[in-house]
């Protein structure tokens, strides 16, 4: 079973401060990670590799630095990984995104499973995973805690919604996006630590992925960003003064006369 | 794809380095220069004092087609029952429909959906309803397909869905399908007339960031809006139309099957519609003492919550999380309890009404959003709420 993991390098978000004085994001000192999401991701594939055989194939799209990540990925059990990566592709939304990203699983060949993490920590959107399942003309599930069985070609997996858990079956090859539920994952090997220095992590351009330019980057996105702010926090607080009998006393007597108990 | 810096002109001051949301500007040899990751937001070239920087737009974007006209709310049901976030989403989208003088229209798939009237007083001109058994559960790629089709046949040119574990899942297939822009998870929308373009904004960098997002060219411009943003306004006397749309079974279909659906249990209360959540964090400690909360929310017909940490330790199951990657929750009160306030966690509850942070931590940011802090430690401030609620 060929499995691909798309991930995103992204600054570990604890991280990311605001400056008072400037009100801008602190980025001295952010170390990149690897989105914790996508992580979860990895170690599924891995786990499914090590039931079912085949190769695990760690993709991302990112600048040169994001190697970085990939090598980690092959410290964590991925046996091959490929950089995307060229200036075309920068200010990519995630229309622009899963174009490069189905593209470069399409080069790839014969991939019977992909799998993402949920969400990225820094945009967030969880959109990458369905765009490309589309963009791959592929079955797609979002938000699977638990993958039940893989069997005659069809998965079974369990999927996280609001109300509850949803059993979906669906013919492979498919896409797939995970939640934190689905595992534990596991610390780099020795092994894998060895192999993760020594691997070749080839690079693809654009030219090398024989996408259209048009559709790749800022220019193949069909959004853009047009302000930047950030939130306030109004709400002007009042700290209850006293010990915990004098604060509850206090507290009790603004809730009830606000109504709210 | 980047910022142009005019060397020519740039003198080296400085001024753009702050106002860069992402730091990526710097002054190396008195030059500044831009680092990999611009999102050609423009504070930088608004600040230049010597009009050295332009963010040249690579694309200049055609004008988007002029047959696109209407704004639509995909209503999302579950079990027959439309979602309060459809509601939420069609106030909204009235209001958006108003200032564009355009029609509203509101897409439902499911099976003998109960509710359907309520779209069209809840602000809905005109309701799409495909009801057909096929349709009964969320279904993505099925419910894709025929909005897809929709969306081509009747040229909205904006429509929005809650971003529901649905709809963050199957509205990216559809814009995919299209080949538009999507925006996930806003918390703002809003119209430049002029243009008919919807301002779309959200929450990045875990809420730490706003960012406005627009999808100029393309239609029709799709977001995504996070429950409980908007309020619901009903008005019993709106007239409207339910067009009954026939679906084509042998084509539209789906590669993937639901097989069963278990509703999560546990909860007494549904955390979403609560008007009191009791909330519980890191500052618990351990498992048993979420047992003080229970109490506690008994006492006050409350609903518990949670933030990451004791959901992450297995302290309480996940149907309990608030925040980016749990619930949204709006109640009239919100009591957290141990819990430091995260930018994740609030992004889930900033909203609410009152919120009561109860926290020994006096520098922790809950109390940035509070209305009543309660510097002190939970263990002595709560059992003294029990009691004196229990005695009245």
């Amino acid at each position: 079973m060929n499995i691909a993991i798309c991930l995103k390098q992204v600054p570990g978000t604890t991280a990311v401060k605001i400056d008072p004085q400037t009100n801008t994001l602190v980025r001295q000192g952010i170390e990149s990670v690897m989105n914790p999401f996508d992580a979860y991701a990895l170690e599924e594939g891995v786990r499914l590799r090590e039931k079912q055989g085949g190769r695990v194939t760690a993709i991302t799209m990112g600048p040169p630095q994001a190697e970085a990540m990939l090598r980690q990925a092959i410290s964590l059990g991925a046996d091959d990984a490929i950089l995307l990566s060229d200036r075309a592709f920068a200010g990519a939304d995630t229309l622009a995104t899963a174009y490069t990203l189905a593209a470069a699983i399409r080069k790839l060949g014969q991939c019977d499973l992909v799998i993402c993490g949920r969400q990225t920590i820094d945009g967030d959107t969880g959109q990458v995973g369905p765009e490309m399942a589309e963009m791959l003309d592929l079955p797609f599930v979002s938000y699977v805690s638990r993958i039940e069985e893989i069997a005659g070609g069809h998965m079974r997996a369990q999927r996280m919604i609001e109300e509850g858990h949803e059993s979906v079956e669906m013919p492979l090859p498919a896409v797939i996006t995970v939640t934190k539920e689905i595992n534990t994952p596991r610390l780099p090997s020795l092994r894998g630590i060895a192999r993760s220095k020594s691997a070749q992590v080839p690079v693809w351009t654009a030219q090398e992925l024989g996408v259209d330019t048009g559709k790749v980057g800022l220019a193949g996105s069909a959004t853009r960003v047009v302000k930047i702010f950030f939130p306030q926090r109004e709400r002007k607080g009042e700290v209850l003064q006293g010990e915990a009998e004098a604060q509850v006393e206090c507290l009790l007597g603004k809730l009830k006369s606000g109504g709210l108990i | 794809m980047t910022i142009r810096i005019d060397t020519g002109k740039c003198d080296g001051c400085g001024s753009c380095v702050p106002a860069c949301p992402f730091g990526l500007l710097e002054v190396i040899a008195d030059k500044a220069r831009v680092e990999e990751g611009c999102t050609l937001c423009g504070a930088c070239e608004a600040v230049c004092p010597s009009s050295a920087i332009s963010s040249e737009e690579i694309v200049q974007a055609a004008p988007a087609s002029d047959e696109h006209r209407g704004v639509w709310v995909f209503a999302e049901q579950h079990g027959g029952r439309v979602k309060a976030v459809s509601y939420e989403l069609l106030s909204k989208g009235r209001e958006l429909a108003d200032a564009l003088g355009t029609e509203l229209g509101a897409v439902c798939f499911g099976h003998n959906v109960a509710d359907t009237d309520q779209l069209i007083a809840c602000g809905a001109d005109r309701v799409y309803l495909v009801d057909t058994p096929e349709l009964a559960d969320n279904q993505d790629e099925l419910y894709a397909r025929q909005l897809a089709e929709l969306i081509e046949r009747h040229k909205p040119e904006m429509v929005i869905a809650g971003a529901t574990a649905l709809g963050r899942s199957f509205f990216p297939r559809v814009a995919a399908m299209l080949k538009t822009g999507l925006t996930a998870d806003c918390t703002g929308l809003d119209i430049d007339i002029e243009n008919r373009l919807l301002l779309q904004t959200r929450p990045t960098f875990g809420g730490n960031v706003m960012a406005t997002i627009v999808c100029q060219a393309r239609r029709p411009q799709m977001a995504t809006v996070r429950p409980r943003v908007f309020k619901k306004s009903l008005s019993n006397g709106r007239q409207g139309q339910i067009i009954k749309v026939d679906f084509e079974r042998e084509r539209i279909t789906s590669r993937t099957k639901l097989l069963g659906f278990v509703e999560a249990l546990g909860e007494k209360v549904k955390l979403e519609d609560a008007d009191i959540i009791v909330s519980g964090g890191r500052g618990l400690g351990k498992p048993e003492n979420f047992k003080l909360l229970e109490e506690l929310a008994g006492a006050l017909g409350a609903a518990v919550g949670s933030s990451r940490v004791p959901v992450d330790e297995g302290w309480i199951p996940y149907a309990h999380q608030v925040g980016q990657t749990g619930k949204t929750v709006c109640p009239k009160l919100y009591i957290a309890c141990g819990i430091s306030g995260a930018v994740q966690h609030l992004a889930g509850m900033q909203t609410s009404d009152v919120i009561v942070a109860i926290n020994n931590d006096p520098s922790a940011p809950i109390f940035e959003v509070a209305t009543y802090g309660i510097i002190g430690d939970l263990f002595q401030v709560v059992p003294v709420m029990i009691d004196k609620l229990k005695r009245e």
